[in-house]
């Protein structure tokens, strides 16, 4: 019960008047920056960043966790009404929002799917706020072998989970880490990787990298598909709303199952994605009309928003008890964190009570804003996807170029930011996911001092990561995840063997 | 968004390679294969870079436990072996991925972008960042987009305007100011 009186002074620090607007402006953006292309969650996070340094952390933190629930709203509308997934974890509500949509029946998508999305996101809620003081409490025992170990399980489930090529993975992977070498070392307090260029003494800044590899790159990718938008109107009045209400209930066993799917791959990084396919993949499997998943079934929206935004939300579960983000754009809320001035890790919840317990009201709260915003909106959003791109993309270029120099009062990070660009729309085309990329530029620095820290420790000895069942377990977890692809390679092979012979 | 990839990434791959080779005839292409060795290869540069410098500033142990490069020796080791391994990958399967990585026209289309904002953000260097946003976004309408002068010059300086009000006066967030801002007092 402690929780739950935690949770209620969570209430009583994010329910001010202030922090409410904040929230109602923080869902408003989100949800725009969902819409718009070029602008995803975690870019919209990372420009709107340096806006809130002058804030307290947990005023701070309540806006950009509403920007992301925002972003996680609209990624929805784009699905729907232009058979655009304005976010990848939407790409499966197209499946059978579009045909609904074709069919006039776009309200009722709409209305199934931010229903179905908030569903997702409460119980994901409720997890966070009974698993995340219990694993927090867990991780203080945590010395630095522990905490690679960690690292490593997070890494390499993205080898073991990523459905590209593995070594591209990896590259892009290390490139991050090596990214994050640049600048001073902490520990000898010698330059690394400079190559004498005073201006690289304090590294790469994470957010520069966000803002270039997944803003301009998304422009440069959207202007060579020379984009125009064709999309379906939607009308939603309150009728259309409590009619769909009225057919939601028929679904609990799909919702039931894609709340399970979303949390649980919601942990693993990138989960929000695999979490919505794999959702919807069960929900037609199991359905009563499984065959006519993909020509318009409301069953088939609730399946993959369901199970998207629980994952979005129990993402920031590792990161807020651990430091250890599962998305990217938890990626850009740690850097934040880091840069109010908080440790991420299990201490937030010792040291910083009422940040944390902000937060997580600030999820209940948020989520139930958003429904509201996004219900009463949706004309709104739609009219915005249907300005031009060449109106757009020019102004999406100076926000991110905004956005870019005041990380750090830099010129150089503007010039990066179109060098970051260039490298992610290379790096999109050539499928180098950028997820790993961004999460090792941001993990990198505390991976490597709690790897040297181990090493200290055992002087140099790689026994450490298996001195006790704890951290043995995780290590080889990760060497598990690691080997996977090797793993379904070989079995591939061997019936593919079976199948000619 | 990348709307192709996104759109299109449930499909089978050789029946997108076909859609796109059917328009591989106008114009000149780049393929997959090229690209992907050509940047297999610079990843691997970057990373042998990364391995001479943290060699040569120690990646071994002394008196007080790991030196400077000794993590980034091994990050970029796996740099190169990572890279190495997609460079053979693409050599191996150069003749049969005829997948297309970008049509010339398409190129076009990027460039119209890039540049532009090249040169936008070498103004942001020279003369602060108002001016240069207005101009950027204003002849992009009127050139791209083909907007009557009135919206365009509208829609600029709106932009710019709020910009300016946002940054400079509400938020005290100071951005690249150059002559005009000194003018009118900032």
């Amino acid at each position: 019960m402690e929780e739950l009186n935690a949770l209620f002074h969570g209430f009583s620090v994010a329910l001010t008047p202030f922090n409410l607007m904040l929230m109602f402006i923080g869902i408003i953006l989100g949800v725009i920056i969902g819409v718009l292309p070029g602008l995803g969650g975690a870019n919209g996070v990372a420009i709107l960043l340096p806006l809130t340094f002058s804030m307290p952390p947990t005023s701070a933190i309540i806006m950009l966790s509403c920007i992301y629930w925002g972003a996680l709203f609209g990624g929805a509308i784009t699905s729907i009404l232009f058979n655009i997934p304005g976010e990848p974890w939407s790409v499966a509500t197209t499946f059978d929002g579009y045909p609904m949509a074709q069919q006039g029946r776009a309200g009722e998508a709409l209305t199934g799917a931010f229903t179905s999305s908030f569903v997702g996101a409460l119980v994901a809620v409720l997890m966070f706020t009974f698993l995340a003081p219990l694993i927090a409490n867990f991780a203080l025992q945590f010395g630095p072998p522990e905490f690679f170990a960690v690292y490593l399980l997070t890494f390499c489930s993205f080898i073991g989970t990523g459905k590209g090529n593995p070594f591209k993975i990896i590259a892009s992977m290390m490139l991050g880490f090596a990214m994050a070498a640049v600048g001073i070392d902490i520990v000898t307090g010698q330059l690394r990787l400079t190559f004498g260029f005073t201006e690289l003494l304090s590294g790469f800044h994470f957010l520069v990298a966000v803002i270039g590899l997944f803003g301009i790159g998304e422009i440069l990718l959207s202007m060579e598909e020379g984009l125009s938008f064709s999309g379906h109107s939607a009308k939603i009045n309150p009728r259309i709303v409590f009619q769909t209400w009225a057919k939601l209930p028929r679904y609990w066993a799909t919702s039931i199952r894609s709340c399970f799917i979303g949390c649980w791959m919601g942990i693993i990084p990138g989960g929000a994605t695999p979490a919505s396919f794999m959702s919807y993949g069960v929900a037609r499997q199991m359905s009563r009309d499984g065959g006519k998943f993909g020509t318009g079934q409301l069953e088939g929206v609730v399946a993959p928003e369901t199970a998207a935004h629980a994952a979005g939300t129990s993402a920031l579960l590792p990161m807020i008890t651990l430091g250890i983000p599962g998305s990217p754009t938890a990626a850009v809320l740690l850097g934040g964190l880091m840069i109010w001035g908080l440790q991420p890790g299990p201490l937030l919840f010792v040291e910083q009570k009422d940040f944390v317990w902000g937060l997580i009201a600030s999820m209940y709260l948020g989520n139930i804003a958003g429904l509201i915003v996004v219900l009463t909106m949706v004309p709104l959003f739609a009219a915005i996807l249907r300005v031009p791109f060449s109106i757009i993309a020019p102004i999406i270029v100076v926000i991110c170029a905004i956005g870019a120099f005041t990380v750090k009062n830099n010129m150089l990070d503007v010039w990066l930011m179109v060098v970051f660009g260039v490298v992610g729309y290379v790096f999109k085309k050539l499928d180098y996911p950028l997820a790993p990329l961004v999460l090792a530029l941001v993990l990198g620095d505390a991976a490597e001092s709690s790897f040297r820290q181990a090493m200290l420790l055992s002087q140099g000895s790689i026994t450490v990561f298996w001195s006790n069942w704890l951290v043995g377990s995780l290590t080889t977890l990760a060497l598990v995840l690691l080997a996977w692809p090797l793993f379904t390679a070989l079995r591939e092979r061997l019936r593919a063997a079976e199948q000619s012979g | 968004m990348s709307v192709r990839s996104r759109r299109l990434s449930y499909l089978p791959e050789q029946s997108v390679a076909e859609m796109e080779n059917s328009k591989e005839a106008a114009h000149r292409t780049v393929r997959i294969g090229t690209m992907d060795t050509i940047v297999a290869a610079l990843i691997f540069a970057l990373g042998a870079l990364v391995v001479y410098e943290s060699y040569r500033l120690g990646s071994g142990w002394d008196e007080n436990g790991p030196q400077a490069g000794y993590f980034p020796f091994y990050i970029g080791l796996l740099v190169c072996i990572s890279s190495a391994v997609v460079f053979v990958q693409g050599l191996l399967r150069f003749k049969s991925d005829v997948r297309v990585f970008v049509r010339q026209d398409q190129f076009g289309q990027v460039l119209v972008i890039l540049l532009p904002s090249a040169v936008y953000v070498l103004g942001i260097q020279l003369i602060g960042i108002y001016v240069p946003s207005a101009v950027f976004i204003g002849l992009f309408m009127k050139i791209v987009g083909k907007y009557s002068w009135l919206r365009s010059t509208v829609i600029c300086l709106a932009v710019s305007v709020i910009a300016f009000l946002l940054f400079e006066v509400w938020f005290k967030i100071p951005l690249p100011k150059g002559p005009f801002e000194t003018l009118i007092g900032y």
